[in-house]
């Protein structure tokens, strides 16, 4: 039994469908994030689950009863909105018990729960300020407060970081990682920033142009891209994709580029010669996350298939922990990292290996990952 | 919010209800009091209404009628040059006020509410103080002939041919400071970083403010324009205060023809048929603008 | 820079400074003036206006024109002085002022945060009945307000007021709640705040600011109008405008300058108190009354 089911569910603004047939089954306790760039319809989807906007067709259901035409304040949900959207004339206090009054909670016990919940948040000291003498990340502690304090089946989360500054976007992420854990509960979560969908979600939705992508865990979703858009989309830097031919030598397989002269190289690939039955000599696309092109000495000791080849840097960036190269393959630029402290310059003929383990090929055509 | 599906539970069907029901009174009373009378007052401009509305329809001929009396010819003819005097010059006094306002001056604050101070006046309250103040036998000309100045001529209120331009002076005087006002927050609204831009490229002040700031008033522009001539084509209460339509009929506009043709002359059709031409006017001025705005409003 | 938003000031040499201070000093005086002398006259005797310069300042100073245009003056056939109508203005605009204004706070909430199809062009035929000439209407209006029974008087008055007064409030306050966050909207409806409670506690408590500007906006085009009391009311109900110019403009007896100064001071006073006390807001309705937004 799914705790939140999204079950065929399509949105039109009058002859505009933003999104088409979306399924989603949310299991209880799971933290589900929704991710993908700007205009997909991740918010349009999560306003249809807290009632925010109607549902065009298809059905929602908490715990097994539809939610079509609930109203919102009826659905026992909480929602954490992007901006916040604290009452600005009413205190912190007011603010997260607001709810519990419009639900005709007695006062003791709404004061009971606030007390509860602000000793959860450590927000004690601030219940008696206007939002607005408080900081960012206070006033994102108290929008969390006040979806806590209703107890809701589901809690939905707008973008709730993206006005947070970058240190406090990562504390506040661990935070909220902690909560979920802590209460178990079940957790709609929408950002368009990948990394906070990696770190956060028990399973990830990549979304664009209104169609789910790919569902999965973030490993899934990592490891094993559906198509070229998840591929590019998650990772950052992104995903190298390059134009290359299938070589297939007997039982094995092989892509083959060129090096920055035009040589060419032959990478090979970790799928069976039979999963590429008949595209021998055919061109695909070949998807190579930048951790696996590396300096000879940083190269993964366990990997099974290593290439080594030389090829000219063209810019290096010191990250710090890490150095980002930029190379040239098949005529396209291509980041490689390396340990912080390769001796690589702009402008070298360096040493790459190569780990092959994780590489994915694309159909040029639908895009599709080639399985 | 969208409207509710069927099978909503009734929190949610209520919800979509009531803010239909709050906007109601409010749609009505404007459909019937103000669409519901235009299409009435329409339908006059085509009968032989006379004291009273009549339902017998006649056609063109008040409107034919109408552009035959020369009472009529008088009244636009005074309003197309009263309405270009008003605007154009009140915008070049409201933009010259603005522009030099804006040169870092001392006392600025003083001297903003004693420009704009007349627009809170009512047209009635403008009239009776420019009508003894263009009194030849008793204000401006009068006191100048006390002051020793005794060939001072200003005659303008007495004098037909002039008459018109006083009214232009009086609502120059009333309205000035509200274009000052428009200019003033449009001169605010420019990004200082385009000017410093066009500083570091070398632009003069008179290139600077053609070339850069004058361009960038284009909104206020238009807002001034549009305001001050539906303020322009509605234009009664001053006349009436200040000339009562005269001498003779100088200085009749529209508004005042109306009037008169239809609640003192008992000519309801003819006066039906100059507020369609009025409404026409301004129609033509404010469909197109409002379409505009409400279009970006999106 | 300091002040920011001075930077559009150009670069001027000494001449050209006192040539612009020199056309600012003698615009003011020209402002100025008209009012100005009005009210210095307005507390000299008659005697004084006609026999002498209105330039100079009273050499007897006297409050007895006051006195007359209150409470004694010839307002057409009565001599009862502007009082009555100035009350008759007082109860003709308190009333229609907090209608049009709750009524467009009203329609601005709905049309911003309940949105429907087809509200924008609702919005805009409202918007546009703010700017017809008001002659289209007279005729009907005349006769409606007959077969009502409200001719004549000043809930008649009070209605047509509030009729072509709305498009304005609703205009004020929708582009106020444009920029209200929904979101907001949002979280009590999901708290489970209705229509009004929504309203009430989460909207009203914001919108000071625009109420001020909304409410003295239509309280300076009420009390100012001219047209509408002219037509529609008789002497229990004409509203101050219509007295003074009936005094200023009645054709009997001597010109009581000082007298009729005195009325229209009456009648610009409660307008241009409201303008000194808060002139700020009044000139944020001036400015979104015509540049949107
Ligand atoms: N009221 C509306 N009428 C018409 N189209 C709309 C409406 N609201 C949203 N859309 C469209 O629906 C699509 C999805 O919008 P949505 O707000 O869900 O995007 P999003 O994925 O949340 O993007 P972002 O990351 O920018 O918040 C967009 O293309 C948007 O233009
Ligand atoms: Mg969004």
């Amino acid at each position: 039994m799914s705790f939140l089911k999204i079950d065929n569910v399509t949105k039109r603004y009058g002859a505009v469908e933003v999104l088409h047939r979306v399924d989603i089954d949310v299991q209880q306790g799971e933290f589900l994030v929704l991710v993908g760039p700007s205009g997909c319809g991740k918010s349009t989807l999560l306003n249809m689950i807290a009632g925010l906007e109607e549902i065009s067709s298809g059905t929602i259901a908490i715990k097994d009863k539809p939610m079509n035409g609930v109203h919102p304040s009826k659905r026992n949900i909480a929602m954490v909105f992007q901006s916040y959207a604290l009452y600005p004339n009413m205190t912190v206090g007011k603010n997260i018990t607001f709810g519990l009054e419009m639900h005709g909670v007695p006062k003791e016990d709404r004061d009971r729960a606030m007390d509860k919940v602000a000793d959860m948040l450590q927000i004690k000291p601030l219940l008696d300020r206007k939002p607005g003498q408080l900081s960012g990340g206070q006033r994102q502690r108290v929008a969390m407060g006040r979806a806590l304090v209703r107890d809701p089946d589901v809690f939905l989360f707008d973008e709730p970081l993206s006005n947070l500054d970058a240190k406090l976007r990562v504390d506040m992420r661990t935070e909220i990682k902690k909560l979920h854990q802590r209460l178990g509960t079940t957790i709609v979560y929408v950002t368009h920033d990948q990394i906070e969908a990696m770190t956060l979600s028990t399973r990830i939705a990549v979304m664009n142009g209104g169609y789910i992508q790919q569902l999965g865990t973030p490993k899934e979703i990592y490891d094993t891209p559906n198509n070229i858009f998840v591929a590019a989309f998650m990772g950052s830097p992104s995903m190298n994709l390059l134009d290359a031919v299938i070589r297939i030598k007997g039982p094995d397989a092989a892509a083959e580029i060129t090096d920055y002269n035009g040589h060419p190289i032959t990478l090979p690939l970790p799928l069976p010669a039979a999963s590429l039955a008949g595209r021998d000599g055919t061109k695909v696309v070949l998807g190579i996350r930048p951790e696996a092109i590396t300096d000879p000495d940083g190269a993964d000791k366990s990997a099974k298939i290593v290439v080594q080849m030389q090829n000219k840097i063209d810019v290096t960036e010191p990250a710090g922990s890490d150095t980002f190269i930029t190379t040239t393959m098949v005529g396209k630029d291509v980041i490689g990292r390396m340990r912080a402290d390769a001796h690589v310059n702009a402008g070298d003929i360096a040493d790459l290996s190569i780990n092959m383990d994780k590489a994915v090929i694309f159909d040029p055509k639908s895009e599709d990952r080639i399985v | 919010m969208a409207s509710a599906p069927a099978q909503a539970d009734f929190k949610t069907r209520l919800q979509n209800l009531i803010p239909k029901l709050v906007l109601a009174p409010s749609l009505a009373v404007i459909f019937l009091f103000v669409y519901g009378f235009i299409i009435f007052t329409g339908y006059l401009s085509f009968t032989d209404s006379r004291i009273l509305p009549s339902f017998n329809l006649v056609g063109f001929e008040n409107y034919s009628k109408l552009f035959r009396l020369s009472h009529w010819t008088t009244s636009i003819t005074n309003l197309a040059i009263f309405a270009s005097l008003y605007i154009g010059i009140s915008t070049l006094i409201g933009l010259s006020l603005a522009t030099f306002l804006d040169q870092k001056i001392r006392g600025e604050g003083l001297l903003r509410p004693i420009y704009l101070y007349p627009m809170a006046l009512s047209f009635i309250v403008t009239g009776t103080a420019w009508k003894w103040l263009l009194d030849p036998g008793i204000g401006l000309e009068h006191t100048m002939h006390l002051w020793g100045w005794t060939s001072f001529h200003f005659d303008w209120i007495k004098n037909s041919d002039y008459a018109i331009y006083t009214v232009v002076i009086a609502a120059v005087w009333q309205s000035s400071g509200f274009v000052m006002a428009m200019f003033l927050a449009g001169l605010r609204g420019i990004d200082n970083e385009i000017l410093k831009a066009a500083q570091m490229d070398g632009a003069g002040n008179w290139q600077m403010y053609r070339r850069i700031i004058l361009p960038q008033l284009r909104p206020a522009f238009l807002s001034a324009f549009v305001i001050l001539s539906h303020l322009a084509v509605k234009s009664y209460d001053l006349v009436i205060a200040l000339t009562g339509g005269g001498p003779g009929r100088a200085t009749e506009l529209p508004a005042t023809f109306m009037y008169s043709y239809t609640f003192t002359r008992n000519q309801m059709g003819i006066g039906a048929s100059s507020a369609v031409i009025m409404l026409m006017t301004i129609a033509a001025i404010m469909v197109p603008y409002l379409y505009a705005e409400l279009r970006e409003k999106k | 820079m300091s002040v920011a938003t001075q930077d559009t000031a150009l670069r001027t040499g000494r001449v050209a400074r006192t040539l612009i201070y020199l056309f600012l000093l003698l615009m003011a005086l020209f402002y100025l003036l008209p009012f100005g002398i009005m009210v210095i006259n307005s507390l000299k005797p008659l005697s004084e206006i006609t026999g002498g310069n209105m330039m100079s300042l009273p050499q007897e100073w006297t409050l007895d024109a006051w006195r007359a245009a209150w409470s004694t003056a010839q307002i057409g056939v009565e001599p009862t002085g502007m009082r009555p109508y100035f009350w008759n203005s007082i109860k003709m605009v308190v009333p229609a002022v907090a209608i049009s204004t709750v009524l467009g706070a009203l329609n601005g909430y709905v049309l911003t945060k309940w949105r429907f199809r087809g509200d924008t062009i609702l919005f805009g035929l409202m918007l546009f009945s703010c700017f017809i000439p008001f002659q289209i209407v007279l005729i009907p209006m005349a006769r409606v307000l007959g077969l009502m029974g409200l001719a004549g008087t000043t809930s008649g008055l009070i209605l047509v007021h509030v009729v072509y007064g709305i498009g304005f409030s609703t205009l004020y306050f929708r582009n106020y709640y444009a920029v209200f966050p929904t979101e907001l909207v949002r979280a009590a409806m999901m708290d489970g705040a209705g229509f009004f409670r929504i309203f009430w506690r989460i909207l009203m408590p914001s919108s000071g600011p625009i109420t001020v500007v909304c409410i003295i906006w239509q309280f300076t085009n009420i009390w100012n109008d001219f047209l509408f009391g002219a037509s529609f009311a008789d002497f229990d109900s004409q509203p101050i405008t219509v007295a003074l110019n009936n005094l200023v403009n009645s054709s009997t007896g001597v010109k009581e300058y000082n007298v009729h100064f005195a009325g229209a001071i009456y009648a610009a006073l409660p307008t241009l108190l409201v303008y000194i006390v808060a002139g700020r807001y009044f000139v944020r309705g001036l400015m979104s009354g015509s540049v949107k937004g």
